[in-house]
C-alpha cells in the first residue's frame, strides 16, 4: 500500500513538474527582431518546486486527507438537526421571504450606486438560475448551454432597438418569447438524448449561438457587439439628463428635482427585481401544478412516466421552453443594464457558473439557487483584490461544498399534502 | 377488449416471442404463465407499446395498436405496471398518484400559475381521487413520504395505486406478488379480485406464485420459450399433461 502510493505520488509530483516548468519557467522576451527564451527569475522557480513538493505530500497523504475532509459534514452542527414541522417551516420561511423582499425594497435608497447596480446583476442571475432550475434541477436535463436564452433575450432587445427602436417593455415579452421559442427549436432533437450525451449537444448549442452572434457582423456587429441599447422608461419618462426619444419627458423634470443618475440604476434595480419576485412565483406554482409534476417523474424514471400516458416529448420540451423563458426575461434586463452587449458575455463560463448556482444552492430548490445566486455574485466583488485567482477560489470554494453539503446549501424539499380521508 | 393475435418479437437471433395469441373478455382476469426467459414480460412489453412487435396484431377495443406509441395506449386506457417497481422515488407517496392524474388535471399553464376556481375544483378532485386509493391500498398514513423509502410491498401496492388512479380498463401486473411474504400476498390476491369486481378493470397477470395465479384468474395462458403451450381455465391447465411437464412438474 505505501509503495503504491508512494509510486503514486513520485508520478504526481512529476507530471506537476513538467506541465508547469515549461510554463511558468521560460520566458519569451524580444531581443531587436528575434525572440530568445530566458529562464525566469529564481522565485518562480522557487514556487514551481514548492508546488511539486506540495503536490507529492498530498497524494502521498491523500487518504488521511480525505479521511479528514470527510469529517466535515458531522462537524456541520446542521447536519443531523430533526427537520422543522412543515407548518413552521412554511411560516418561517413565508416571513423570511417578506422581509427579504421588504428590505430588497427599501435597500436602493440607502445603498451606493455601485452596491445597486451589483444587486442587478444578483437578480438577473436569480432569474437565470431560477429558469435553469427548472430544467437540470427539476427536469433533471444537464443543460450546459443554457447561457445561448440568455443571449437571445439581450440580443432580441438590442437589435429590435437598433433597427426598430422598440422599446424596452415591448421587448421584453418578445425576447422572453423568442428564448422560449428557441428553447423549444433546440429542444427537438436532444429529446432523445440523456445525460453525458444530452451536456456535450446542448453545450454545442450554446457555442454555436455566441458563434454565430459573432460572425453575422452585418446584423449584430460581431465582436464588436452592440451599443446604445436604450434604458426602460417608465410610463413615457426617460431617465437620461436629456430626452433621446420624441415624445418621452424626463423623469426629473416631470418631477421637479434635481437630475441623479442614481434614479436609472434604481429604477433598472426595481425592475429587476419585480421581474425575479414574478419569476420566483411563477416557477413555484409550476412545480406544484402537473407539469412540474411531470418534470420530476421523468427525471425520477422515464419509462414509469410514459407508461402512464405521460409524453417525453411534451414534458421535455416544456421545460426546455418554460427554462429558455427566464432566461430571455434575464437577457432583455441584462442588455438594458449594460447599455452595450457583445457576444463576450455569453461564453461557455456563464452556463458554467449558472449551472454551479443551481448545484450550489441545491438541485430544485428555489431558495437554495436564490442564496447561492447571492453568494457566487457577490463573494468575487468582496474579493476583488484575488481577482486573478477568482477561477482558483471559486472551484475550490465548489469542491469544499460538494464535500461538505452534497445535497446543496438548502437541499429540496417536498411539501407535505393534506388529504381527507374519503369514503 | 384485448385480442392479440399471433404475437412476434424477434431480437436479433432470438425469437422471445413466437406466435402468441391470447384475448382479455370485460370483467376477467387472464393469467399468464411460464417458466423465466419464456416471454411473458416481452408479450407485455409489445402490448404497452415499449416494444414494436415483430409479428402479429394487436387490438384493444376493436383498435389495432401495435407500434403506436407507448404513452398514447396507457392513454386508451391500457395501464401496467413492471416486474421490477418502477416508482418515482423522490417524490412523495402522493405526488405519485398526482403525477398519474395529470390527464384529469389538464388545464391551461394560465389557470394553474393564477390558480382559478376551476383548477383549484380539479386539483381538488384528484388529491381527493389520491387520497381514497391511498386508503384503499393501505399507505394513508405513508402520504407524504419519499416513494423509495417505502418497504417492498407498500411499493407494489403504491404502484397498482398509480395505475388505478388513471382509471384504466384493462390492468396489466407483471409479477405483483414477487418478493411478498404469504399474508401481503393473501391481501393482492384480494385487492386484485376487487379491482375486478368493484371497479370494473380487467387484469391480466404474470405470475409465478401458482395458488394465486389458480385462485384468481378465469383463464390462463402457458408459454414455454416463446411459443404458446396451452391456455384455458385453471382446471384445464392443471390437468394439462404438456404444462405439468413443461413447466407445474418442474415447481
Ligand atoms: N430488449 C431485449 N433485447 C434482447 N433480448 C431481450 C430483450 N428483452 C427480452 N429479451 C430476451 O427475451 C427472452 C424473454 O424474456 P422475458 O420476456 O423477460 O421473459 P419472462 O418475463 O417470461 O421471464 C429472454 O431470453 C430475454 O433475454
Ligand atoms: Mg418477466
Amino acid at each position: 500500500m505505501a509503495a503504491h502510493n508512494l509510486k503514486h505520488a513520485l508520478f504526481c509530483a512529476f507530471i506537476t513538474l513538467i506541465i508547469s516548468y515549461p510554463i511558468l519557467g521560460f520566458d519569451l522576451t524580444s531581443r531587436g527582431t528575434t525572440v530568445v527564451l530566458e529562464g525566469v527569475n529564481t522565485t518562480t522557480s522557487i514556487g514551481v518546486l514548492a508546488a511539486v513538493i506540495i503536490v507529492f505530500l498530498f497524494q502521498y497523504f491523500r487518504d488521511s486527507v480525505m479521511g479528514s475532509l470527510r469529517q466535515l459534514p458531522a462537524i456541520n452542527p446542521l447536519a443531523n438537526r430533526e427537520p422543522m414541522e412543515q407548518s413552521k417551516r412554511l411560516k418561517l420561511e413565508s416571513i423570511l421571504l417578506t422581509l427579504m423582499i421588504i428590505g430588497a425594497l427599501i435597500w436602493p435608497f440607502i445603498a451606493s450606486r455601485g452596491a445597486v447596480d451589483l444587486a442587478t446583476l444578483v437578480l438577473i442571475y436569480i432569474m437565470l438560475a431560477l429558469g435553469l432550475n427548472v430544467v437540470v434541477g427539476l427536469a433533471g436535463l444537464l443543460d450546459l448551454g443554457y447561457v445561448a436564452f440568455y443571449a437571445v433575450g439581450a440580443y432580441t432587445f438590442a437589435l429590435l432597438s437598433q433597427y426598430y427602436g422598440i422599446s424596452f417593455w415591448f421587448a421584453l415579452p418578445i425576447g422572453a418569447g423568442l428564448a422560449a421559442l428557441f428553447g423549444l427549436v433546440l429542444g427537438f432533437p436532444v429529446l432523445r438524448l440523456r445525460g453525458d450525451y444530452l451536456a456535450i449537444v446542448t453545450l454545442g448549442f450554446g457555442e454555436i449561438i455566441r458563434i454565430l452572434l459573432n460572425n453575422m457582423t452585418s446584423l449584430t456587429g460581431g465582436p464588436n457587439g452592440i451599443g446604445g441599447i436604450p434604458d426602460p422608461t417608465l410610463f413615457g419618462m426617460e431617465f437620461g439628463r436629456r430626452v433621446k426619444e420624441e415624445g418621452n419627458t424626463s423623469f426629473h423634470e416631470t418631477f421637479g428635482i434635481a437630475y441623479s443618475g442614481e434614479h436609472k440604476v434604481i429604477f433598472l434595480y426595481l425592475i429587476a427585481l419585480v421581474l425575479a419576485v414574478i419569476t420566483a412565483i411563477a416557477i413555484r406554482r409550476l412545480m406544484r401544478m402537473p407539469v412540474g409534476r411531470a418534470w420530476e417523474a421523468l427525471r425520477e424514471d422515464e419509462i414509469a412516466a410514459k407508461s402512464l400516458g405521460l409524453s417525453r416529448t411534451a414534458v421535455k420540451l416544456s421545460a426546455f421552453t418554460i427554462g429558455a423563458f427566464f432566461a430571455g426575461f434575464a437577457g432583455t434586463v441584462f442588455a438594458s443594464k449594460q447599455g452595450f452587449i457583445s457576444p463576450e458575455s455569453f461564453v461557455f463560463l456563464e452556463s458554467a457558473i449558472i449551472l454551479a448556482i443551481v448545484v450550489l444552492g441545491g438541485m430544485g430548490s428555489q431558495m437554495g439557487v436564490i442564496l447561492a445566486a447571492i453568494a457566487v455574485t457577490i463573494l468575487p466583488e468582496l474579493a476583488r483584490e484575488f481577482s486573478e485567482y477568482r477561477m482558483l477560489i471559486f472551484g475550490a470554494a465548489m469542491v469544499l461544498m460538494m464535500v461538505w453539503r452534497p445535497q446543496g446549501l438548502m437541499p429540496m424539499r417536498r411539501i407535505h399534502i393534506e388529504l381527507k380521508r374519503q369514503e | 377488449m384485448l385480442e392479440v393475435q399471433n404475437l412476434s418479437m424477434r431480437f436479433g437471433g432470438l425469437l422471445a416471442v413466437d406466435q402468441v395469441s391470447l384475448d382479455v373478455q370485460e370483467h376477467e382476469i387472464v393469467a399468464i404463465i411460464g417458466p423465466n426467459g419464456a416471454g411473458k414480460t416481452t408479450v407485455f412489453n409489445c402490448m404497452s407499446g415499449f416494444y414494436k412487435p415483430s409479428g402479429g396484431k394487436i387490438l384493444f377495443e376493436g383498435r389495432d395498436i401495435q407500434g403506436k406509441p407507448d404513452y398514447k395506449i396507457s392513454r386508451l386506457g391500457l395501464v401496467r405496471t413492471f416486474q421490477h417497481v418502477r416508482l418515482f422515488s423522490r417524490m412523495t407517496v402522493v405526488e405519485n398518484l398526482l403525477v398519474a392524474q395529470h390527464r384529469h388535471l389538464n388545464t391551461n399553464l394560465l389557470s394553474g400559475i393564477l390558480k382559478t376556481p376551476n383548477y383549484r375544483e380539479k386539483e381538488q378532485k384528484s388529491l381527493d381521487r389520491a387520497a381514497y386509493w391511498l386508503d384503499r391500498v393501505g399507505l394513508m398514513d405513508m402520504a407524504n413520504r419519499d416513494a423509495g423509502n417505502l418497504a417492498y410491498g407498500q411499493q407494489r401496492r403504491l404502484e397498482i395505486a398509480r395505475c388505478m388512479v388513471t382509471e384504466p380498463k384493462l390492468l396489466m401486473l407483471d409479477e405483483p406478488a414477487a418478493g411478498l411474504n404469504p399474508a401481503e400476498t393473501k391481501d393482492l390476491n384480494q385487492l386484485i379480485i376487487s379491482l375486478k369486481e368493484d371497479y370494473n378493470v380487467s387484469v391480466v397477470l404474470i405470475e409465478h406464485d401458482m395458488s394465486l395465479v389458480m385462485d384468481i384468474s378465469d383463464r390462463i395462458n402457458v408459454i414455454n420459450q416463446g411459443r404458446p403451450l396451452a391456455s384455458g381455465t385453471p382446471d384445464e391447465i392443471r390437468r394439462n399433461d404438456d404444462v405439468i411437464k413443461a413447466y407445474l412438474g418442474e415447481a
